[in-house]
């Protein structure tokens, strides 16, 4: 079963609930891996810590224009729809602006010079960590001035294929990063906070999950701070409120220091795992089950 | 004078803070780019003006009736967004990225390419000024298209900042979004605080900001929640040169004042934390 623990807001503690739940589940004995899908921000490691064991690396194919063979007929630029190609034929300039290429493939198609060839752009890593138990990390690890972290999401995703079972903390917001992470995953973990953002940014997530056809519920952290609206809502919903976990000092406390609150708190872990058998009992894998 | 509150990590207050900033500023444009979740509007809750539809995105779409299956389509797609199922050539919209090469290869024109224009850039007032937000349809790509319109509707309401500060509350991460928001910036802010995770991201969000030459300062929030953790902080700006226009301790008012639509400012305007906040917004403005 794929898991995956995400929030439209960033700083609900989504990365919290999944390095806790993940730690709860190999601490009872349960063989997972903790897939980190915030490419942008990778942080899971800091809290479960291992020993990196390789890593691959994941390139884009981009575009390089020949100017003997270019004859400035502007056929690619015209055809690419990301804008990423930059030309001034009465100059004979051309330029592939690589921050904004995505690696389509559409101007060498279209190019009926032969003049445009393939490199590879390097985009970040996906990294293998091993924890001390043998459990295993993969972490989805950006470069700085990438613009986006799809294909690694993909590639992480990939990487964690035929795994039993797979915890996914998510990249924050509901555009695609979400989506391509939820994409693969049998249930969604949503963490808020019961705050008018947490609020408003669960409702974006939620609307994007309904048109995914994705079964999920809802973690209300941080319980306490903020109004009951969140709450009126996931009743008015009908939609899962599958744990609350009340606001601490403490626990902001333990995060801050790159530590897990379930190392600590035995009933936390057990709740955890309650609320992990829940999900697992309608939407684990049934194939497996059998 | 425009600046971008930037966090990386969500939740480090970035929103608060830069509505607390707008308040302080008593006449600015504030510009919501953090159009995947964006909250200005909530908080402020203004006037909307002017809307303009934006197309966020495109995607293939096939027309079975023309298609033979000959699965050229299949082969030349680099986002493995088509595939057979069941026999029958299927694109999935979640992983298509909309570059129109399968609407191309296609010989018997079964793909037409269709635009998304259910996204909105929003001009509004408030009480502080103007406001600038975009809403994103749900599922929509955030490429940054949509942080660049917020950001130019911005500077036009500004008149270049002629008139009137911008402030800009960003998007998270160190993607296209944020590239598109810090630009051209005269002052980038990082909300941090003093956690592993928000550190690692303020260093990713450091090198990002320096790769383009962007003067940059940090704001460290929740000060008191991990003494050394602060001052791993506060070594590590010394090292790189990076100012630290101020420190606020933990503060449960942020929360109490954003569940009744206000900024920190308006909510307990006589509090410890609002001072903090009108010294760090006077070393923000004047030292323009
Ligand atoms: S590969 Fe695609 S995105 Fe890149 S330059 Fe060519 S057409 Fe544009
Ligand atoms: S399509 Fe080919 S020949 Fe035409 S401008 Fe582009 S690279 Fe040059
Ligand atoms: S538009 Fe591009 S990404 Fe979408 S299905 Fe066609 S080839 Fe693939
Ligand atoms: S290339 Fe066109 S005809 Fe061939 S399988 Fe694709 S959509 Fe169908």
């Amino acid at each position: 079963m794929k898991l995956a623990v995400a929030s439209g807001k960033g700083g609900t503690g989504k990365t919290f609930f999944a390095v806790n739940i993940f730690y709860s589940l190999i601490s009872a004995g349960k063989c997972a891996i903790l897939l980190d899908c915030d490419a942008e921000e990778p942080n899971a490691a800091l809290f479960v810590g291992g020993e990196q064991a390789g890593f691959d690396k994941v390139c884009l194919d981009i575009p390089v224009i020949d100017k003997e063979k270019c004859l400035y007929c502007s056929k690619c630029s015209e055809s690419c729809y990301y804008n990423a190609i930059f030309i001034i034929p009465t100059s004979s300039i051309i330029r592939v602006i690589e921050e904004l290429c995505h690696g389509c493939g559409v101007c060498n198609y279209v190019c009926d010079n032969d003049a445009i060839g393939k490199k590879e752009k390097p985009l970040g890593y996906v990294v293998n960590y091993v924890l001390d138990n043998g459990a295993r990390l993969i972490e989805t690890r950006m470069d700085v001035g990438v613009y986006s972290p799809v294909k690694l999401i993909r590639a992480g995703v990939a990487a964690a294929k035929g795994a039993s079972l797979v915890i996914m903390d998510s990249p924050p917001g509901s555009s695609c990063p979400f989506i391509h992470t939820v994409a693969g995953a049998d249930y969604v973990v949503l963490v808020t906070e019961p705050t008018p953002f947490g609020l408003s940014d669960l409702r974006q997530s939620i609307s994007v999950l309904r048109q995914l056809n994705k079964p999920f519920g809802v973690v209300v952290n941080k319980a306490g701070i903020g109004d009951s609206a969140i709450y009126d809502y996931l009743l008015g919903e009908d939609i899962a409120l599958l744990m609350e976990i009340p606001f601490k000092r403490e626990i902001a406390e333990y995060c801050a220091r790159g530590e897990l609150f379930a190392v600590q708190d035995i009933e936390f872990r057990k709740q955890l795992l309650a609320v992990f058998g829940k999900i697992y009992r309608n939407y684990g894998d049934r194939d497996r089950k059998r | 004078m425009e600046i971008v509150i930037v966090s990386g990590k969500g939740g480090t207050g970035k929103s608060s803070v830069a509505a607390a900033l707008a308040s302080l500023s008593g006449d600015v444009v504030l510009a919501d780019c953090d159009v995947d979740a964006a909250n200005q509007y909530i908080l402020y809750k203004p006037q909307e003006e002017e809307f303009e539809a934006f197309t966020g995105s495109r995607e293939a779409l096939l027309d079975r009736t023309r298609c033979d299956n000959c699965m050229i389509c299949i082969e030349y797609c680099r986002f493995d967004a088509i595939s057979l199922t069941e026999g029958q050539v299927c694109i999935s919209p979640i992983f298509c990225d909309g570059c129109g090469l399968c609407a191309k290869v296609c010989p018997g024109e079964a793909i037409v390419m269709t635009e998304h224009r259910n996204s909105m850039l929003v001009s509004a007032s408030f009480r502080y000024g103007r406001m600038v937000f975009g809403k994103l349809a749900p599922g929509e790509e955030n490429s940054g298209k949509l942080v660049s319109l917020v950001k130019e509707k911005a500077r036009q309401l500004s008149f270049y900042g002629q008139k009137s500060d911008i402030i800009i509350d960003g998007p998270p991460g160190i993607g296209c979004p944020v590239i598109a928001s810090i630009v051209g910036a005269d002052r980038v802010i990082i909300v941090t605080e003093p956690s592993v995770a928000a550190i690692k991201d303020m260093e990713r969000l450091l090198s990002l900001c320096s790769s383009i030459g962007l003067n940059t300062g940090v704001l460290i929030n929740k000060s008191d929640l991990d003494r050394e953790k602060q001052n791993e902080i506060t070594d590590l700006c010394h090292k790189e040169g990076i100012h630290i226009h101020g420190k606020i301790p933990y503060d449960p008012m942020f929360v109490d004042a954003m569940v009744h639509c206000r900024s920190i400012c308006e909510w307990v305007p006589g509090s410890g934390t609002v001072s903090v906040l009108r010294d760090i917004h006077r070393d923000i403005f004047n030292g323009r």
